[in-house]
């Protein structure tokens, strides 16, 4: 009887501890989001759907963005990848992508960068890929588009980065459509089509919601893989902890349009600061555990019209006191992560 | 049919006929497209149980779980429900008595409740078509007790579908489901489309009620830690088979299938982080045409020539000191003793949090 | 406290989405004002109009081709002149318009009625009812809906010898009715398939409902809503069709002439100068009809879900 465990865990490179949110701005960041603010101007007003967020993600880090739905991630990667949906709006803040602002591009210069140094990945490949069009010609177009090529040497290039993702027979289905492909197999054709120009960073919104079980294994592997060898940082937006605690070095935990606790990936899932994170964790089902009940958050995240005083998780906080409803808690420092509570704060309640 | 046991399917198949339209079939002179979602398929739940089954996408546990309740009819084999045959019967004609035992969660929170209907007669249709209670007021305060059992205020019944998060449909859907008085219930993925908070919600309301009502649950679902969490027994299946079935504990410390082992080693756990897996290659073949001999075969390290011919029947394991009596596996390189055994150790990445309930 | 629930339900409705685009969507809010003024002033001709052209006793034959009052030779007790008959052509237009939109609207209830049946029926069921009733469908499809009124119109015309002009109106509407069933039920149809699909439907199913109420308790209010849009719509083109049969002289009696008849009588004249007869009707109905199609865009975009901002 054998105990399973991999005899070669993959270690944290060292070189890739980078800086934390805190020290953002320090010219060591790839990405730099400073104070972003998203809001929607509706007949009943405006609603803030990401409230001064950010983080920073250096140079081939992964850092993972999770939360629930309407915790405001996709519209933060939608954000920053330039394809917020009007009418929402950017409505203060930066973003800068190796020091130089990209949130205030006009959308020529705007859509040089998406695909150049910014690729995406969204949760559903069909949405991705044009039925239309082979995926061979939709990579030659992506890579043309960015990178001085021949025809010829940018499809000898499709072919590689096929190979690359694991798709068989790479040279004869370059030419094939995307409905020839499987749910998995297009996943791989997306990752391939983001990585095509080379970027500096990916935003990967869900992309392994919509997958089976063992195919997401397969995905987030090939992710993993490929970003560290081609050094590619990566924004990894998604709901699933476990994902996030197999492939991010840092993650930042969002609610109702805030960060509310950002940090080293293993100290935020071992050891969680923010109240909701924990309450979070704690509702994690897990094959390691045999609880009786799971660890249940009363109530579920405000809607955008109606996000609370102060800090915005007090209504279903357990710990919350006077304080908490008065005033909204900036990212506090609370050993090796940051948590956005007063619990942590040293000065006198 | 041994003592305890509420519900016995056996060699239940189930077969759908996707060929085009017989015109544009004719021309083309195509054969037709049979889809055998359900493939001889046997298991038993005990009164007061939890079986989960698990599977990826085109395995048939959906199917399955429709099979049970009579939305489908059998194409093969027998479903017994306390004694009484169903499943061969559509759905109308299951006799009433029986009718409101079996109930069904499902799994959309936002198709399973009509839109342009109150919540309180969603709740009430139940109650009228099994004329249970008569009266407006006496089906009025049912369904207020019901609102009030999974957790939602009475004054909810006036409100619409729309004005409720995903998971307080769900908890509507329950209170629905509860209206008839089932002893059963088959439940298809219903935390799959909720978040990971509002599921535990709705996981720890759905355990309070079985213990308060001794119900029995068929519990579909393709994560595997939920299944974990909730089921007594669990079934894995793989296009359209049972591949494994085993008690909650035995399935996943000493699992006996190649296919299970790999689906419980491409769970992304948190309590993973930092070790690297081996995943499996390949893809779920297409369901319409299976590979020849054991389906699992092209993505089995463990392959040989018999598991391309042959179809592993369900049968025991000859590693019996690890496992249950009722425990059974279909994979010809057990049977061959080709496997070796293995047990998984988890650690719980719980120690350090405190629980803040 | 019923007061207090339609007061409330009635606060809704304004707040609702469907209110505020129509509030805010200037033609929506003309065109209509300009339909109910139609409405308005047909349903209340016999006390707005200045005289009864359907009583034929009243009618003066020295009166006839008058031009309107602005020009010489007119008649203010005529506003808009007069046609060959000596009727005002301001209050045919008036008792025209009641007619045509009589016919209108329940030559398109009959439509509605037949097509949501039928579509619910073929979606819901399946199967041979499906193909048999979409066949059918198709069949009548293929020819030009004015064709089909014509036929049936003729059909009951010979069934029916001698009653003709009291049973004009009802054959009128019998004809466009059946002419325009076929795309309600084919929209009906594709949004029952779909519903059919939803789990509420197959929740109903469980609890042993008969499919008939489910049909029409849980599918019916489903897919009622792009049916409302085609329905407006079709008004209009009722109004236009019913104007064409009367052109050609298989609608109402001349005697009781709607927008149609008025238009045909008026072409006659056209040539010889008495423009008025044809334009003023003509004008009529295109302003109705306009309305009426305006109406219908607006409500379609309204409840779009992927247009709303």
């Amino acid at each position: 009887m054998s105990v399973r465990r991999s005899p070669h865990p993959d270690p944290i490179p060292d070189g890739q501890r980078e800086p934390s949110a805190s020290e953002a701005g320090e010219g060591h960041a790839l990405l730099d989001v400073r104070h972003l603010r998203i809001e929607f101007p509706t007949r009943r007003g405006v609603l803030t759907a990401v409230d001064d967020v950010s983080f920073a993600i250096g140079p081939g880090e992964v850092l993972g963005v999770v939360g629930e739905s309407g915790a405001g991630k996709s519209l933060t990667g939608a954000a920053i990848i330039g394809l917020l949906e009007p009418p929402g709006r950017i409505a203060a803040g930066e973003i800068l992508l190796d020091g130089a602002r990209i949130d205030d591009l006009p959308d020529e210069a705007m859509r040089r960068i998406r695909g150049r140094r910014i690729g995406a990945i969204f949760q559903d490949p069909l949405a991705a890929l044009d039925p239309l069009y082979s995926i061979g010609s939709q990579l030659v177009e992506t890579i043309r588009t960015h990178l001085p090529m021949s025809e010829a040497a940018a499809r000898a290039r499709a072919v590689e980065l096929l190979q690359e993702v694991g798709i068989p027979a790479a040279a004869r289905r370059v030419d094939h459509y995307p409905h020839q492909f499987s749910g998995g197999m297009r996943q791989r054709v997306v990752i391939a089509l983001a990585l095509a120009a080379n970027p500096q960073l990916i935003v990967a919104d869900e992309p392994t919601t919509a997958l089976d079980v063992s195919i997401q294994a397969q995905i987030i592997t090939l992710l993993r893989r490929l970003c560290r060898d081609h050094g590619t940082a990566v924004m990894l937006i998604t709901h699933d902890m476990g994902v996030i605690a197999e492939t991010a070095d840092r993650v930042a935990v969002m609610y109702a349009g805030r960060i509310v606790e950002i940090g080293p990936v293993a100290d935020v899932v071992r050891a969680p600061r923010h109240p909701y994170t924990i309450g979070l964790m704690g509702s994690i089902p897990s094959v390691a555990d045999d609880r009786d009940r799971l660890v249940q958050i009363e109530g579920s995240m405000p809607r955008l019209t109606a996000i609370p005083s102060g800090c915005p998780f007090h209504p279903r906080c357990n710990r919350a006191f006077d304080r908490c409803v008065r005033e909204r808690p900036e990212l506090l420092d609370a050993g090796t992560s940051l948590a956005a509570c007063w619990l942590h704060s040293r000065a006198a309640v | 049919m041994t003592a305890g046991t509420l519900l016995e399917v056996s060699h239940a198949s189930k077969v759908f006929d996707v060929s085009p339209p017989w015109l544009a079939r004719t021309l083309a002179r195509q054969p037709r497209l049979l889809l055998h979602a359900v493939h001889d398929v046997s298991f038993s739940i005990r009164r007061g149980e939890t079986l989960g089954l698990v599977g990826e996408s085109g395995c048939g546990k959906s199917t399955v779980a429709r099979l049970v309740i009579g939305l489908y009819k059998l194409s093969a084999g027998t479903i017994t429900y306390e004694g009484h045959k169903i499943g061969a019967l559509a759905s109308g004609r299951i006799p009433r008595a029986l009718r409101r035992k079996l109930q069904m969660i499902f799994q959309d929170p936002y198709a399973s409740l009509n839109p342009r209907w109150r919540v309180a007669d969603i709740v009430a249709e139940p109650i009228h078509a099994q004329r249970l209670v008569r009266g407006r007021r006496a089906i009025g305060a049912r369904v207020d007790a019901l609102l009030s059992q999974v957790g939602l205020a009475a004054a909810d019944g006036q409100k619409y579908p729309h004005q409720f998060s995903g998971g307080q449909r769900q908890r509507i859907s329950i209170a629905r489901a509860l209206a008839s008085e089932p002893e059963f219930l088959a439940c298809d993925e219903p935390t799959s489309a909720l978040d990971v908070s509002v599921q535990a919600q709705v996981l720890n309301l759905m355990r309070d009620l079985q213990r308060e009502l001794g119900l029995t649950y068929l519990f579909i679902s393709h994560n595997l830690a939920v299944v974990h969490h909730v089921a007594d027994r669990v079934g894995v299946m793989y296009l359209g088979r049972i591949v494994e079935i085993a008690d909650k504990a035995t399935l996943f410390r000493h699992p006996q299938h190649p296919y299970t082992r790999m689906l419980l080693d491409a769970i992304p756990d948190v309590a993973m982080s930092g070790e690297s897996r081996i995943p499996v290659a390949g893809e779920v073949p297409n369901p319409l045409s299976p590979p020849s001999g054991c389906a699992f075969h092209p993505r089995c390290p463990f392959a040989n020539e018999r598991c391309r011919r042959e179809v592993p029947q369900l049968g025991e394991s000859p590693d019996v000191a690890a496992l249950g009596a009722h425990d059974r596996v279909a994979c010809h390189a057990v049977e061959e003793r080709r496997l070796g055994s293995e047990t998984r150790v988890r650690e719980s990445p719980r120690k350090v949090v405190s629980d803040p309930t | 406290m019923m007061n207090g629930r339609v007061a409330g339900a009635l606060r809704q409705s304004w707040d609702s989405d469907l209110a505020y685009s129509f509030r805010h969507s200037p033609y929506a809010i003309a065109a209509a004002v300009v339909f109910l003024l139609c409405v308005g002033s047909s349903v209340f001709a016999p006390w707005v109009a200045p005289h009864n052209p359907f009583d034929v006793g009243q009618l003066d034959l020295s009166n006839s081709l008058k031009p309107p009052m602005w020009l010489a030779g007119g008649d203010p007790a005529f506003p808009l002149g007069t046609d060959d008959q000596g009727r005002d052509i301001l209050s045919t237009i008036l008792f025209g318009a009641r007619i045509s939109l009589a016919v209108g609207i329940c030559a398109v209830l009959l439509s509605m009625a037949l097509g949501v049946a039928l579509g619910l029926l073929a979606g819901y069921v399946g199967g041979k009812t499906d193909a048999f009733i979409m066949r059918v469908a198709d069949v009548q499809l293929s020819f030009p809906a004015i064709l089909i009124a014509l036929l049936i119109d003729g059909v009951a015309r010979a069934l029916i010898p001698g009653a003709h002009e009291s049973m004009a109106f009802y054959v009128l509407v019998l004809s466009i009715g059946v002419s325009g069933w076929v795309q309600y039920a084919r929209t009906v149809r594709g949004s029952t398939l779909v519903e059919k699909n939803k789990e509420y439907v197959q929740a109903a199913r469980l609890f042993g409902i008969h499919p008939l109420a489910i049909m029409a308790r849980h599918v019916l209010p489903n897919v009622l809503g792009p049916v409302l849009v085609i329905a407006t719509i079709h008004i209009a083109t009722a109004i236009i069709t019913e104007a064409t049969l009367s052109f050609l002289g298989v609608g109402v009696p001349p005697t009781q002439p709607s927008l149609g008849t008025l238009i045909r009588i008026g072409n006659d004249f056209l040539f010889s100068g008495e423009w008025w007869v044809t334009l003023f009707p003509g004008i009529a109905l295109v302003v109705m009809v306009l309305a009426i199609n305006l109406l219908g865009d607006w409500l379609r975009d309204a409840l779009n879900p992927r247009l709303r901002t």
